[in-house]
C-alpha cells in the first residue's frame, strides 16, 4: 500500500470538513508519515485469526424489553439548537 | 423490438412496537414535534443504542411468514451519511449479515388490481423471490418551508425492516400484487400497520428495460416519492414506456433517481447516480451480536398467525365456500376471524359467508371494532338452516340486526316471524284452503299445475307469511292426489 | 494537614463522626482552587455557589457522601455545559446525566467543577485543549499529560479529593504517572460509558483519579455495574472491592513484559521500576518475565481503530442539534463543512480524516479489518500471559513529564509515548497507575499494574500493599 495514495482533500470531503490549503498540505505529510508506520501490520502473520465477521469474545443477546423509558421534553430537545421554532430544529431548506 | 421491464422493489415497513429501535422512546405516529426523543435518538454526544427486543422478534415473525431463512446468530453495523435528518450522521443497520435471507412472497389473484385479475399474470401463481430482510433505524423526519426546513426526530429511531426483492416482476401490475401482499402478511401478522400515508411502509422502485429474451438486465433508474400501492402502479406505467422509447430510439439510459410526481403523471430527474455512496460499513462497535437460535426465533414461531392463503384454503376445504367468499373473508385478518368466531356456534359456513359478505359489508362495519357479536350469525343461520324462518324472512332479521343489535333469536320472538312448522297446525290451514278454494283444486286435478300457488297463497296468508313454502307445498300436494 | 490534603477514606471518617462539615471541606477546597488553579488551570468551570448548595443537602450516610469530586469535560451532567474542551461544543448544555454522575449523586458526592483535557480526549498532554493549557502541578512549564490532564493535575494539585477521567489509549493512566496521583482504567465494560462523549466506542472507559490506591477502590465501587442504558457493559457482579485491599502479595505471580523495557524508556524511569519489582520480590511475589510479543504493534493497531470509531462518532457535531453552527449563510453541506472546520482542532481533524481514510472504500481491508485481527492476536498475547501470572508490571509511561510545547509538531511522536497503555485498552483489560518515585529533576514517575479482565481486586491488592510500603503519596507539589 502507498501511504502516498491518501488524497486528503478527497478524504475530507468525505469527512464534512471544509481544509485550507496549507491545512491539507500539513495534513498530507503528517497523515502520510503515520500511515507509513501503521504499515508494519501488513507484515503480521494473521493466519492464526478465523474470518469472523463477529467478534467470538463478545456476550450475545443483552436485549431491552418493549418498555416505555423517559423521553426529553420538546423544549429540552430544541434547547442547545443553533436554530429553532416551534419546538422544530431549523436548518436551511433541505433540497432532496 | 418487443422489449419488458425488470423491476425489483426495496420496501421499508416500520414495525409495531411501543418503544423505538434503540431506545425507550415511544413508537408513535402523529404525537406532538419533538415529545418523543431523548438523548439516543437525537444523537446527543455521550448517548448509546439498547437494541429492542420485540423489534427482534418481530421482524423474524416476518422473516418465517415470509419464507425466509432465519440467521442464527447477526449483529448491526454502522452506515455513514451526512444529513440533517441523521441524527447521528450514520445509520445502525444490518449490512452483511441480516436477520433474513431469502424467502419469497406468492402473487395470487386477489392481490392484483381488480382490472387486470382475470389476465394471465394474474393467474399465473408467480413467486417473487426476497434476497433479504434486516433491521434498522428510522430517520428524522423534515418539513420544508419556503427558505427553511424544520426537523421533528420523533420519528427517528422507529425501527424499520429493510425487505429487498430479486428484480422478478416484469408489470405494474405484479408489482402492485407484490406490496399488496405485502402489506397485507405485515397486518395480518400484527408485524405493522403498513399504512403509506402515515410513511409506515414506503417504497423504493428500480426498473430497467431490455429486449425480451435477452439474459443483461438494461440500465436501472431508482424511483422515489411513491406514496401508496397504486401510485407504483401508475409510476411505472409511466416509466416503463418512457425507457423503452428512449432505447428503441437508439438512446441510453444512465443510472439515475427519478422522482414520482402523481398529481403531473410523470417521472422527474433527482439526480445522477455517478459514484456510489462510499457508506464505511464497520460493525456496530456499542451492539452486541445477536443469536437467534436460543429463544428469540422460538419466540417468533409462537407469533405467527394462519397466513391469508392458509385461511382461505381451510374456509373452502372445510366451510365450502367459493374462491371468491374464501378470498374475501381471508383478506383480513379480524373478518377471518370473526367468521371462524361465527362457525362455532353453527355449521352453517356458506350461509353465515354469504350474510357477511353480501349484507353485513355492505354496512361498512368497522373491522376494528365489529357492532355485532359473530354468533349472532350463527344464531341466525341455524334458524334458517333448521327451517324455523325462511331466507326471505332472514333479510328482514338482519336488517333488523344491524340497527338493533338484538340477537336474531330475539328478534325473531318479538317479531314473531318464527315460521309455523307445526304440522299439525299446517295441515288445518291446508285442509283449509282446500275447502276455501274448489275452483283452484279442480283446476289443479285437471291437469293445471299452477292452480297451486293459489292455495299455497292462501295459507302463507293464514300464516302471515310465517310458514316454510316447501313445506306447505307438499302437504298440499299430498291432499291433492 | 489542611482538608484538601486528604483522603476520600480519612474524610468520610471525619464526615460521619461529625467533626467536619460538608461545608467546610468544600470551602477548604474552594480557596485552595482559587490559591493554585491560575497557575495549574486543572479546572475550565468551577460553581462555587452550587458546590456549596450540594455541600448542605448532601448525604452523609452515603458512600461518598461529602466528597467534592472533579469531572472531566467530556462526561454528560444535566444543566452544565460539556464542551469536551473544543469549541463545536461551547455553550452545549447537557440535559441528561451520564450513569456515573447518577451514581455518583446517589452515592452523595459533590460535584465541584468541570475540568480540561484534550479536545475530544485526543492528545496525551492536555496542549491539544482549544480553551487553555494545563500545567503540571510539580513543574508549571511541563505539560501533566492527556488527555484527563485537567483531572489529574487537580488530584495531584489537592483541588479535589478525587476526579473522573476517562481513557481510551492511557489517557487516565499516563497523566496519572506524570503528575504522582492513583489512576485506574477499569475493564472494558466494568464502568457504563452512557452519557461519556464517545471517542473510540471499544476503547474508552471512565475511571478514577485519587490519591490513594484506597480511595480508588472507593470511587470504582461507587461507579461499577452493568448500566441498561449501556449494552456493552457488562452482566458482571460488583464485589467488595476493599476488601483486597488487605490481602498480601506473598505468593503473587507478577509477570514482567520485556517489550516493555527497552530502549525507549527514561533512564529514571527504568530505575524506578527496578526498585519496584525488587521490592515486590522482596515481599514474596513471584516475578516472571514474560513476553507480550505482539507489543510493538500496539500503537499502529490502536492509531487505526480508535480513528475509525471516532471518525464515526464525532460525524454527529455538525451545527444542526447543538454546539457551533457557522455564521456563514448557506445549504446544509456549506453548514457541515464550515462548521466542523470553524470548530475542531487541528488534532481532530488531524484523527478523523485518518479515520475516515482507514476505513473507506478500498482500503477498509488494509486498514481497518487487518488492525482488527491483529488486535485479536494482542488481547491473545495478554490472555495467555495471565494464564501464568496474576498481574503484569510495567511503567506506565516511557518517560516523565516532557516540557510544554516539546512534542507538538510531530503527532506521531506524541503517538509513540503511548506504548506502555496503549494495549491494555486494545485486549479490554484493566490497569492502574501508582506512584513509585521521582526522576533526577523532581517529576513523578508511575508503575502500571496490569490485571486480567474484572480483576482490578488483584490490582488493588498488588497497589495498596506496594503504596504502604512507601511515602510515595507523601509528597505534594509546591506552589
Amino acid at each position: 500500500m502507498n501511504s502516498n495514495s491518501i488524497d486528503v482533500a478527497y478524504v475530507a470531503g468525505l469527512a464534512r470538513l471544509e481544509l485550507t490549503q496549507a491545512e491539507t498540505e500539513t495534513f498530507q505529510k503528517q497523515i502520510s508519515s503515520i500511515l507509513d508506520y501503521v504499515e508494519a501490520l501488513q507484515r503480521i502473520d494473521v493466519s492464526s485469526v478465523a474470518d469472523n465477521p463477529i467478534d467470538p469474545n463478545l456476550p450475545t443477546n443483552v436485549l431491552r424489553p418493549d418498555e416505555l423509558r423517559p423521553s426529553l421534553t420538546a423544549q429540552d430537545v430544541v434547547r442547545n439548537a443553533p436554530k429553532s421554532a416551534n419546538n422544530l430544529v431549523i436548518m436551511p431548506k433541505i433540497v432532496e | 423490438m418487443p422489449y419488458e421491464a425488470v423491476i425489483g422493489l426495496e420496501v421499508h415497513v416500520q414495525v409495531k412496537t411501543n418503544t423505538k429501535m434503540f431506545c425507550g422512546c415511544k413508537n408513535e405516529y402523529g404525537g406532538e414535534v419533538n415529545t418523543h426523543v431523548c438523548p439516543v435518538c437525537l444523537g446527543l454526544p455521550g448517548a448509546l443504542p439498547t437494541p429492542n427486543e420485540q423489534a427482534i422478534v418481530k421482524t423474524i415473525a416476518a422473516g418465517l411468514m415470509l419464507g425466509c431463512d432465519i440467521a442464527p446468530i447477526c449483529k448491526f453495523d454502522r452506515k455513514h451519511y451526512f444529513y440533517p435528518d441523521m441524527p447521528k450522521n450514520y445509520q445502525i443497520t444490518q449490512f452483511d449479515l441480516p436477520l433474513c435471507l431469502n424467502g419469497g412472497v406468492l402473487l395470487e389473484k386477489f392481490s392484483f388490481p381488480k382490472d387486470v385479475q382475470k389476465e394471465e399474470q394474474a393467474l399465473a401463481g408467480k413467486k417473487v423471490r426476497l434476497t433479504r430482510i434486516h433491521l434498522e433505524e428510522d430517520v428524522a423526519k423534515s418539513f420544508h418551508f419556503e427558505d427553511q426546513s424544520g426537523i421533528d426526530f420523533n420519528r427517528a429511531g422507529t425501527p424499520l425492516m429493510e425487505i429487498v426483492s430479486e428484480a422478478d416482476m416484469a408489470t405494474p401490475e405484479e408489482a402492485f400484487a407484490y406490496l399488496t401482499t405485502l402489506r397485507q402478511i405485515m397486518v395480518y401478522g400484527d408485524i405493522s400497520d403498513a399504512d403509506m400515508e402515515k410513511g409506515q411502509m414506503r417504497c423504493d422502485v428500480n426498473v430497467s428495460v431490455r429486449p425480451v429474451g435477452q439474459k443483461e438486465f438494461g440500465t436501472k433508474c431508482e424511483l422515489k416519492n411513491l406514496n401508496s400501492i397504486s401510485g407504483v402502479r401508475r409510476a411505472l406505467q409511466y416509466e416503463i414506456p418512457r425507457q423503452i422509447e428512449v432505447v428503441s430510439k437508439g438512446g441510453i439510459i444512465r443510472q439515475e433517481t427519478r422522482r414520482w410526481d402523481d398529481a403531473a403523471g410523470q417521472t422527474f430527474l433527482m439526480r445522477i447516480k455517478e459514484n456510489a455512496n462510499d457508506y464505511r460499513y464497520f460493525p456496530e462497535p456499542d451492539l452486541l451480536p445477536v443469536r437467534t437460535d436460543c429463544g428469540l426465533k422460538a419466540e417468533a414461531e409462537t407469533m405467527i398467525p394462519e397466513l391469508p392463503s392458509q385461511k382461505k384454503a381451510r374456509f373452502m376445504q372445510t366451510y365450502g365456500l367459493s374462491d371468491y367468499q374464501a378470498e374475501v373473508l381471508a383478506q383480513e385478518r379480524p373478518l377471518a376471524d370473526y367468521y371462524d368466531e361465527a362457525l362455532k356456534t353453527s355449521i352453517q359456513g356458506v350461509l353465515i359467508a354469504n350474510y357477511i359478505i353480501n349484507d353485513f359489508l355492505a354496512t361498512n362495519p368497522d373491522l376494528t371494532n365489529l357492532p355485532i357479536p359473530a354468533s349472532h350469525f350463527g344464531e341466525l343461520a341455524e334458524l334458517v338452516g333448521s327451517a324455523k324462518i325462511n331466507s326471505k324472512q332472514a333479510k328482514e332479521v338482519l336488517l333488523e340486526m344491524f340497527s338493533s343489535h338484538q340477537s336474531p333469536l330475539s328478534i325473531v320472538q318479538e317479531k314473531g316471524l318464527e315460521q309455523v312448522t307445526d304440522l299439525a297446525e299446517l295441515e288445518i290451514f291446508c285442509d283449509e284452503a282446500l275447502a276455501a278454494n274448489e275452483r283452484s283444486v279442480a283446476d289443479y286435478k285437471s291437469g293445471k299445475m299452477g292452480a297451486i300457488n293459489a292455495l299455497k297463497g292462501y295459507v302463507m296468508k293464514k300464516t302471515k307469511g310465517q310458514a316454510n313454502p316447501g313445506v306447505i307445498d307438499e302437504i298440499l300436494k299430498r291432499k291433492l292426489i | 494537614m489542611s482538608l484538601y490534603q486528604e483522603t476520600i477514606a480519612s474524610l468520610r471518617r471525619k464526615l460521619t463522626a461529625k467533626e467536619i462539615s460538608p461545608t467546610e471541606l468544600v470551602q477548604s477546597l474552594l480557596q485552595r482552587i482559587e490559591s493554585v488553579d491560575p497557575k495549574v488551570n486543572g479546572y475550565l468551570r468551577v460553581d462555587s455557589e452550587k458546590a456549596l448548595a450540594q455541600a448542605k443537602n448532601c448525604d452523609l450516610s452515603k458512600p461518598l457522601g461529602g466528597i467534592p469530586i472533579a469531572i472531566k469535560d467530556n462526561i454528560n451532567e444535566k444543566g452544565e455545559e460539556c464542551t469536551c474542551a473544543s469549541q463545536i461544543l461551547v455553550g452545549y448544555q447537557a440535559p441528561y446525566d451520564a450513569t456515573v454522575i447518577r451514581k455518583l449523586k446517589e452515592a452523595g458526592a459533590i460535584l465541584l467543577g468541570r475540568t480540561n483535557m484534550d479536545e475530544f480526549a485526543m492528545g496525551s498532554s492536555t496542549e491539544h485543549s482549544s480553551f487553555k493549557k494545563t500545567s503540571n502541578p510539580w513543574k508549571l512549564d511541563h505539560i501533566p499529560g492527556g488527555s484527563s490532564g485537567g483531572s489529574a493535575a487537580v488530584v495531584a494539585a489537592d483541588e479535589a479529593i478525587a476526579s473522573l477521567g476517562s481513557d481510551t489509549g492511557g489517557s487516565i493512566r499516563q497523566p496519572a504517572a506524570l503528575c504522582g496521583c492513583v489512576g485506574l482504567k477499569p475493564t472494558y465494560g466494568r464502568v457504563s460509558r452512557y452519557g461519556l462523549v464517545a471517542f473510540a466506542s471499544s476503547l474508552d472507559q471512565i475511571g478514577p483519579f485519587t490519591k490513594t490506591v484506597e480511595d480508588s477502590a472507593l470511587m470504582l465501587q461507587a461507579i461499577a455495574g452493568q448500566d441498561h442504558y449501556e449494552n456493552t457493559s457488562r452482566p458482571v457482579a460488583v464485589p467488595d472491592y476493599t476488601a483486597s485491599l488487605q490481602q498480601p502479595v506473598k505468593g503473587l505471580r507478577i509477570g514482567i513484559p520485556k517489550e516493555y523495557f527497552g530502549e525507549g524508556i527514561d533512564h529514571d524511569v527504568a530505575d524506578a521500576l527496578q526498585k519496584s519489582i525488587a521490592w515486590y520480590q522482596s515481599q514474596g511475589a513471584i516475578i516472571k518475565e514474560i513476553s507480550l510479543p505482539h507489543t510493538h504493534a500496539a500503537i499502529a493497531v490502536y492509531y487505526i481503530i480508535a480513528t475509525a470509531e471516532a471518525s464515526a462518532n464525532l460525524a454527529r457535531f455538525d451545527g444542526v442539534r447543538y454546539g457551533h453552527r457557522t455564521s456563514t449563510v448557506g445549504d446544509p453541506l456549506t453548514i457541515y463543512r464550515k462548521s466542523r472546520a470553524e470548530g475542531f482542532g487541528p488534532e481532530v481533524k488531524r484523527r478523523i480524516i485518518l479515520g475516515t481514510y482507514v476505513l473507506s472504500s478500498g482500503y477498509a481491508d488494509a486498514y481497518y479489518n487487518r488492525a482488527q485481527k491483529v488486535r485479536q492476536l494482542l488481547r491473545r498475547d495478554f490472555v495467555t500471559a495471565f494464564q501464568e501470572c496474576d498481574v503484569l508490571l510495567t511503567p506506565t509511561s516511557p518517560t516523565p513529564a516532557f516540557k510544554a510545547g516539546e512534542k507538538m509538531n510531530d503527532p506521531l511522536k506524541m503517538y509513540l509515548a503511548d506504548i506502555c497503555t496503549i494495549a491494555v485498552n486494545l485486549a479490554e483489560v484493566c490497569g492502574i497507575s501508582i506512584p513509585c518515585g521521582f526522576s533526577s529533576n523532581q517529576l513523578p514517575i508511575g508503575l502500571q499494574l496490569i490485571g486480567p479482565h474484572f480483576q482490578e481486586g488483584t490490582l488493588f491488592r498488588a497497589a495498596h500493599a506496594y503504596e504502604q510500603a512507601h511515602e510515595w503519596v507523601k509528597r505534594h507539589p509546591q506552589f
